[in-house]
């Protein structure tokens, strides 16, 4: 057989297959069971607006209150992990390394139940202050290591030039050094934004009201009470309306970073 | 300012990165109004001599005097010295996050303390200098890099300073571009600013410098009047290096 004949036949009978795969799914579903288990619109009605007002108003509240914390706990470890003190340099790098190294869910559980457990230290303000602290904690790890290559990408000779000027290092680092570094670190960032989003579902371990569940929470609930799984699919598509565009934003800062390179 | 106090002052200067010794004990003076240019070939210290008046490296033994001042002093306010002290980079080192005028005015809102209405007014009137003033609100990667070094200088000279040092100002540009910068100097030199100038452009020494210093291999092997060290300069070591220079 030619090599073109036999090219061709491997793509036709790759296409055989596929088609073959859809009618079979489209014959075998159940569609009347799948559009009432998964798209109930009965179910999903019921959950206007809250899912909305409620919900995805505090995945949001939830994500930005930990993104800030994390973020002013990243730039000390950040500027500690270049310190020339040791001990802020080894206190830095340990920091990073733990809690990179543990799944975020058990620090979340460590701040809302192991502190009040062990030492008697309750984090205020319930759902919000003990979750995003907990993410923050995580959150900051991540964020340190992004703004220190920041930090490092800026040459060297922004910080002489901005020395010789008669800037003090602190000066330098605040209007000289970290502005160009935040500029190169906002794609990372926003990815970092999106990960957090993503991980206030972990919120569900702990306790909640009907007025601070964030969206996991609130569908899983609603799911359970209904004895149905719209409003999984709900919650789905608001958690994709969200990260989309950041995704999108990210893809395109980066595109613009590299032409500007 | 007492005016037998030399503006620049290095006294058995030495300079070690870990095993390898860069200054070799370096006695150098520049005096007032005085334009002295560092001449030698690439690893002989030169920028190494320059970057250590301002401190940008920190000696390894020796002292560096600015107008009397200790710099190795730990006592002494670096920063302070610093701003009297204008250095101008080989690779420019403007602050591309900021327009030329922010460039100009933001050492001295935050150094000097000076207004924003009078840190304005002095950044125009050096760029006007350094023929430049319808560039102020160009972001700095818009411009050519003569456009760029000439920026540089004047954010120096907007902090009034008492001297420049000049890190091979010339050698990161297009040839076409060297001779604007050069003539900036020029005039600098002409107005009688003190200058310590680290080049490979042998014609601006010869011209524009009242002292020559070559230096190589960590010591100052030979200086004095432009004409007899680059004309007829007495070391074999001297000799060899200016016709390799000007066999280019």
């Amino acid at each position: 057989m030619k090599k073109t004949t036999k090219q061709k036949l491997r793509r036709a009978i790759l296409y055989l297959v596929f088609v073959l795969a859809v009618v079979l799914f489209a014959v075998l579903a159940d569609w009347g069971q799948i559009q009432t288990s998964f798209f109930n619109l009965d179910v999903a009605a019921e959950m206007l607006p809250r899912v909305f007002t409620v919900a995805a108003k505090n995945t949001i509240v939830y994500t930005f209150t930990a993104f800030s914390f994390g973020l002013v706990l990243a730039l000390v470890l950040a500027l500690m992990k270049r310190s020339e003190i040791r001990p802020y340099r080894w206190v830095a790098n340990s920091y990073i390394e733990l809690f990179r190294g543990l799944p975020a869910l058990v620090t979340i559980i460590f701040v809302a139940y192991g502190l009040p457990i062990a030492l008697d230290i309750r984090i205020p303000g319930g759902l919000l202050g003990q979750g995003t602290v907990g993410l923050g904690l995580v959150a900051a790890a991540y964020m340190a290591e992004t703004l220190r290559a920041g930090i490092e990408a800026v040459p060297r000779g922004q910080m002489e030039a901005a020395r010789s000027l008669g800037m003090s290092r602190g000066a330098a680092m605040r209007s000289i050094v970290l502005p160009q570094a935040f500029r190169i670190i906002i794609p990372p960032l926003t990815n970092e934004l999106v990960l957090l989003i993503k991980d206030t579902s972990l919120f569900f371990v702990l306790g909640s009201t009907p007025v601070n569940k964030e969206l996991t929470k609130f569908g899983r609930d609603l799911m359970t009470q209904k004895f149905n799984a719209t409003p999984l699919v709900v919650i789905a598509l608001v958690y994709l309306i969200i990260t989309l565009p950041l995704t999108r934003l990210v893809a395109q800062l980066e595109k613009r970073a590299a032409r500007a390179r | 300012m007492n005016e037998n106090v030399p503006p620049i002052e290095a006294i058995d200067l030495h300079k070690h990165f870990g095993q390898l010794e860069v200054l070799r004990g370096i006695d150098f003076t520049v005096d007032a109004q005085e334009v002295v240019c560092v001449v030698g070939p690439s690893g002989s210290g030169k920028s190494t001599l320059l970057r250590c008046v301002n401190l940008l490296e920190v000696p390894t033994a020796g002292k560096v005097l600015v107008e009397g001042i200790d710099m190795t002093d730990p006592e002494t306010d670096v920063d302070a010295v610093r701003a009297r002290i204008g250095m101008v980079f080989q690779q420019f080192n403007l602050f591309p996050h900021l327009t030329v005028l922010r460039n100009l005015t933001i050492a001295q809102q935050k150094v000097l303390k000076r207004s924003e209405d009078e840190a304005n007014e002095e950044a125009r009137k050096v760029l006007e200098r350094v023929g430049l003033s319808d560039k102020v609100d160009e972001f700095p990667i818009r411009l050519s890099g003569g456009q760029q070094q000439r920026v540089a200088i004047a954010r120096s000279l907007s902090m009034n300073p008492d001297m420049m040092l000049f890190d091979e100002p010339t050698s990161a540009l297009d040839p076409e571009l060297v001779g604007e910068v050069l003539d900036v100097m020029r005039g600098l030199a002409q107005e009688g600013m003190t200058m310590m100038v680290v080049t490979h452009e042998m014609g601006f020494a010869r011209q524009v410098g009242d002292r020559v210093v070559f230096m190589d291999e960590g010591i100052i092997v030979e200086e004095g009047p432009p004409d007899d060290v680059l004309l007829n300069p007495q070391h074999e070591r001297t000799q060899r290096f200016l016709q390799a220079v000007l066999r280019q």
